[in-house]
Order: C-alpha cells, then sequence, then structure tokens
C-alpha cells in the first residue's frame, strides 16, 4: 500500500550505518594490509600504527552499527578523524616522493569528517528530550486482580490443559522416597 | 484513512492510505476504536524481522466495530458487531485450524511460497506483521480488512466491558496465557518469567491463577519489576544479581521446573560475554537473533523441566546449549499463539472478575502520535509498559 504526506528524516540513521559499515571497510584494509598502505603514502616503518587505526576504525564501526544512539561512536570518527590527518599531516615532508598521495589522503580524510560532523550533529538534533524516567512511577497496586495477588493463585485451576499440553503422566511429579543418609 | 506505516528501520509514520475494501465474501471492514503497540511490533520497528516492505500498514492488536460484511461471513457477522481481531488469520477449516492449531492454519497466508523457503513450511497469516506472514495490512490504523473474517473474530458480548479490559485477547493476553498453559504449570511447580514486559506481565499472572506454587520474573526495568511484584511474583534484577545463583537460591539449589522466555530475539543482558557477542554478530548481519534468555533458560532449568517461549525468534540462533537441554531431557515448547483456542475461556475469565488486563496500559495517544510512541516503549522510557492508540 503506497502512502504519502509526513516526512521523517531518517537520512542521520541511514548516514551513521553507512559511515559504519565504512569504518569496518576502512579498519580491515589498515589491519590486513598495513604495508601497502604506508607504501602509497611513502610513510614506511608506520605499519604498527596503522594496524591500531585499523582496529579503531573496526571497533567505531561495530559501535555504530550495534548502538541504538550512534551519536557518541560518530563523534568518536571525529576524533579519530583527527588523529588520521595529524598523522598523515607527517608525511607532507618535502623530501617524500608520495607527498602527492598523502595530500589526496588528506583531502578525502577531510571530506569524510566533513560528513561524520553533519551525521553526529544531525542525530544529536534528532535526540529526544531528556529521558523522563520518572523515579515516582508506583506500578505496585496494578494487579489485575480484584484480590491480593495470593489469593488469587490457583483461581483458574477449573482450566482443563489441552490433551497435547500436557505433561506426559510419567514425567509428572511424584513421591519419592528419600535415599538414607550416609 | 490515516495508518502508521513502517517505511525502514526506525521509520514509522502516520500517513494518509487508500481505505481497506471487501477483495473476499469472507472479508469484513472493521473500524477501529483501540489498537495497541505490541512488543513484537519492535523487531519490525528495529528493523529484525525479515520481509517488511516500505509502505506497509504496522499493528496487530486491535479491536472495533464492523462496518461492512462480505457475503460469506455474514452468517458470523453482522454490520455493528463490537469484536476483537485476533493477530492469527485462520480459516478455521484447515487441518491444523481443526486441530485447534490456528497460529499454523495452512490457507490463511497468503505467501506461502516464500514462507515455504524460509521456515520450512508456511505459518498463519498475521496482520501487519511482514510480507512472510502474507503482508496484510496491520490495524494500526482507521479501518481494517479482515480476511475470513467469519472465524478471524473474538465477538465482545454488550456487558460494559471497556475497549482496554478486551482489547488484550488479541494478543498479549492468550499469549501470556498459552506460555504458561504449554508448561502445564503443576501446584508444586516454580515458574520463571523471563522478560517483565506486557507479555511478561499478562504470563506472571496466567501463572499465579493457574496455580504455581512460585513465579519468579527478571528484568532491569523497576517499574515493570513493581508491576510483576503487583501480580504476584518474587522478582530478580539482572542488573543487580546473578540471575543464576538467585534461581538457584529459590528452589533449594535445584532451578526452576518451568521456564518462560517473553522476551525473544531482542535481548538486553547488560555486559554478560554472550550478550556482547550478540550485539556485535547482530550488527554486523552475522547473526539474526540475540538468544541470551533461550541460553539461560537452558541452563538453570531443573532437569525433566520444560521451557515455554511465547518470545519471538526471526532466524538463525548461535551458540544455543543444546547439550544441556539434551542431556537435562527438557521440553520444549513454542509458537506464535493460537488465539482463538483460549478466548472465549478467557473472555468469561474477564466477564467474572478474575482479572481485568488493562492493568498494563500505561499509555493512551492519540494514532498519530504512535510514531514517537514506539520510541518511547522501545526505550522504556517514561515508565513505558503499554501502549494504546486510539484511531
Amino acid at each position: 500500500m503506497m502512502s504519502r504526506t509526513n516526512v521523517f528524516p531518517q537520512t542521520a540513521h541511514s548516514m551513521a550505518r553507512g559511515l559504519g559499515w565504512f569504518s569496518i571497510g576502512l579498519g580491515l584494509a589498515e589491519l590486513l594490509a598495513p604495508r601497502a598502505l604506508t607504501r602509497g603514502l611513502g610513510m614506511e616503518g608506520n605499519e604498527q600504527i596503522v594496524q591500531a587505526y585499523g582496529v579503531r576504525e573496526i571497533a567505531t564501526g561495530i559501535g555504530i552499527l550495534s548502538s541504538n544512539q550512534p551519536a557518541p561512536w560518530i563523534w568518536g570518527r571525529v576524533g579519530g578523524d583527527a588523529l588520521d590527518i595529524a598523522t598523515l599531516a607527517a608525511g607532507l615532508q618535502q623530501d617524500n616522493p608520495k607527498k602527492d598521495n598523502v595530500e589526496l589522503a588528506l583531502v578525502a580524510v577531510a571530506g569524510v569528517t566533513a560528513l561524520d560532523v553533519v551525521c553526529g550533529t544531525s542525530l544529536a538534533r534528532r535526540l529526544s528530550p531528556p529521558r523522563r524516567r520518572r523515579s515516582a512511577i508506583d506500578y505496585h497496586r496494578r494487579t489485575g486482580f480484584p484480590k491480593p495477588a495470593h489469593q488469587m493463585r490457583g483461581a483458574a485451576r477449573d482450566f482443563e490443559v489441552p490433551r497435547d499440553m500436557r505433561t506426559p503422566e510419567a514425567l509428572r511429579p511424584f513421591p519419592t522416597i528419600p535415599f538414607p543418609s550416609d | 484513512m490515516k495508518a502508521l506505516c513502517w517505511h525502514s528501520p526506525k521509520d514509522i509514520r502516520c500517513d494518509e492510505v487508500p481505505d481497506p475494501k471487501i477483495e473476499h465474501p469472507r472479508d469484513a471492514i472493521i473500524k477501529v476504536t483501540s489498537c495497541a503497540i505490541c512488543g513484537s511490533d519492535l523487531h519490525l520497528y528495529d528493523g529484525y524481522m525479515p520481509g517488511m516492505e516500505n509502505g506497509d500498514v504496522m499493528g496487530h492488536e486491535f479491536m472495533g466495530e464492523v462496518v461492512e460484511v462480505g457475503a460469506d461471513s455474514k452468517h458470523a457477522l453482522k454490520v455493528g458487531d463490537r469484536v476483537v481481531i485476533p493477530f492469527t488469520i485462520i480459516c478455521g477449516e484447515c487441518d491444523q485450524c481443526q486441530r485447534g492449531n490456528f497460529s499454523v492454519c495452512e490457507r490463511s497466508n497468503r505467501n506461502r511460497d516464500v514462507a515455504d523457503k524460509m521456515f520450512g513450511h508456511a505459518t498463519a497469516g498475521l496482520f501487519g506483521y511482514t510480507h512472510l506472514t502474507g503482508g496484510y495490512p496491520g490495524g494500526q490504523a482507521e479501518y481494517v480488512r479482515v480476511p475470513y473474517a467469519d472465524k478471524t473474530h473474538i465477538k465482545i458480548p454488550s456487558t460494559g466491558l471497556s475497549d482496554e479490559q478486551v482489547l488484550f485477547l488479541g494478543d498479549i493476553f492468550p499469549t501470556g496465557w498459552q506460555a504458561a498453559v504449554q508448561c502445564d504449570i503443576q501446584p508444586t511447580d516454580t515458574v520463571a518469567v523471563w522478560g517483565c514486559g506486557p507479555v511478561g506481565q499478562m504470563t506472571i499472572r496466567s501463572a499465579i491463577l493457574l496455580g504455581a506454587q512460585q513465579v519468579i520474573a527478571i528484568d532491569n526495568v523497576p517499574e515493570r519489576l513493581a508491576m510483576a511484584q503487583a501480580g504476584g511474583a518474587t522478582v530478580i534484577n539482572f542488573a543487580e544479581e546473578s540471575v543464576v545463583a538467585r534461581l538457584n537460591d529459590l528452589t533449594d539449589g535445584k532451578g526452576p521446573e518451568k521456564c518462560i522466555d517473553a522476551v525473544g530475539m531482542e535481548a538486553h543482558a547488560g555486559g554478560s560475554i554472550d550478550a556482547v557477542y550478540d550485539k556485535v554478530k547482530q550488527s554486523m548481519m552475522l547473526e539474526t537473533d540475540r538468544p541470551h534468555v533461550v541460553r539461560e533458560m537452558m541452563y538453570v532449568c531443573r532437569p525433566a523441566g520444560t521451557l515455554s517461549i511465547p518470545g519471538v525468534y526471526g532466524g538463525v540462533l548461535d551458540k544455543i546449549p543444546f547439550g544441556a537441554a539434551m542431556n537435562k531431557g527438557l521440553t520444549i515448547r513454542m509458537g506464535q499463539t493460537h488465539v482463538n483456542r483460549w478466548t472465549d475461556d478467557l473472555l468469561r475469565r474477564i466477564e467474572e472478575g478474575q482479572i481485568d488486563p488493562s492493568f498494563v496500559v500505561t499509555h493512551r495517544v492519540d494514532l498519530a502520535e504512535g510514531p514517537g510512541m514506539y520510541k518511547t516503549f522501545r526505550d522504556k522510557e517514561d515508565g513505558c509498559v503499554k501502549v494504546v492508540l486510539h484511531p
């Protein structure tokens, strides 16, 4: 059945999911192929740092995908982006033959950072008002029964359990003879 | 008409959709007077159940007044009748319906091919609950088409009962009742109920009425535990104490004879290792369900005991301690509820005042406020236990 009216923006959540999967993909690449990445950036010798960043990306990605409130994880990504930018900046020395690649990588990270910030801001805007966890809510009187619960115990013993739901006779409780104590 | 429509996970809107029409002589059209958000609707809201499509009308717990009746349903219904509609659509004639196994009606699921592939054999058609169960528009709407309406209804006599007293005959009350009944509760039994949401609350009261010696309720939401306690349960807050240790303490170290899972596929189990494992796998689409409760029940249940599972599961479950279940000789009973099998008896109990299911209602809003209430209910905000919507 097709519908119309009322647009309820879901873009931020969709974007968060996309960023979550991107995090996991990038993290796997960093974890599994650090040498290729450092070689492409002219930053050999930083493989362990790249792998550590890979673990960070995967953890953040899982956090985003598994959380009902992914905003904190998205802001965690922004922090990670800052770390990435700082690390890449070290590769901008004149003597780096792959300096052009580093510049491209910085542009890419800056672009993703912008997306992270847009997403994080949108999610924060969409957060509901502070939880109204009414500590004074008292459901102690909501028994559902006309009398106190202990007086209702067994009130439906007139009900006959259908034969397909009965415990077989042999499995019903029966009196047992206690073992003699040692 | 207005209806709550699913568009994508976490995106439900109150939309304008075409009014339903009679499509088959056994149909009827119901003007909805009250409907509710069910815990199992949250699995659709969160996007964990496969088979939803953009624009699907939500809702399977509703009641109202008959406004139009197809030619072949006129012997059973007339315009003006007040009815609760069971969430399972039943033909009343197939072999399974004849046996009272209404939730696996062989004819009402119009998407049998898809369901056969997914589950091996199709189950009954359900309102507002994925295209695996027929893709029938649901009852969170102003009007609903009820297929097989001559059988798919519970007629409410004009005895002065309010909507809220009878609305839950369509799902959560018989679901809680069946969960307890299929445990075949004995007067010496301890019954442990995981989850104090609406179905858990009905299960607790059903177990008390059926005469369990001790009912133990497990949750971590204080107001829900308070409601469980009001219904006669001893409570365990799993955020504060070990469920297994406490259940053993309360049963002389033997474990409860009967264990009921009123939680289902989206268990929240704090920081337990298996809960974190499930959350990670589910978020990466490597697992469909989070079966913490099933694992805990299999572990703690007394040997030769019974597990009853009314909680909804959708797909493939991981790391189930089947060795414990097998070696302890546990009986496992589960399934969607055979609603009409229980409703005559339960309606009588409501009429006689033995129970008033409206105790569970905490929020009443207009249909248009439904989308926001999904989130409130899902996040258990504002003491929310059960939401009733009025179109």
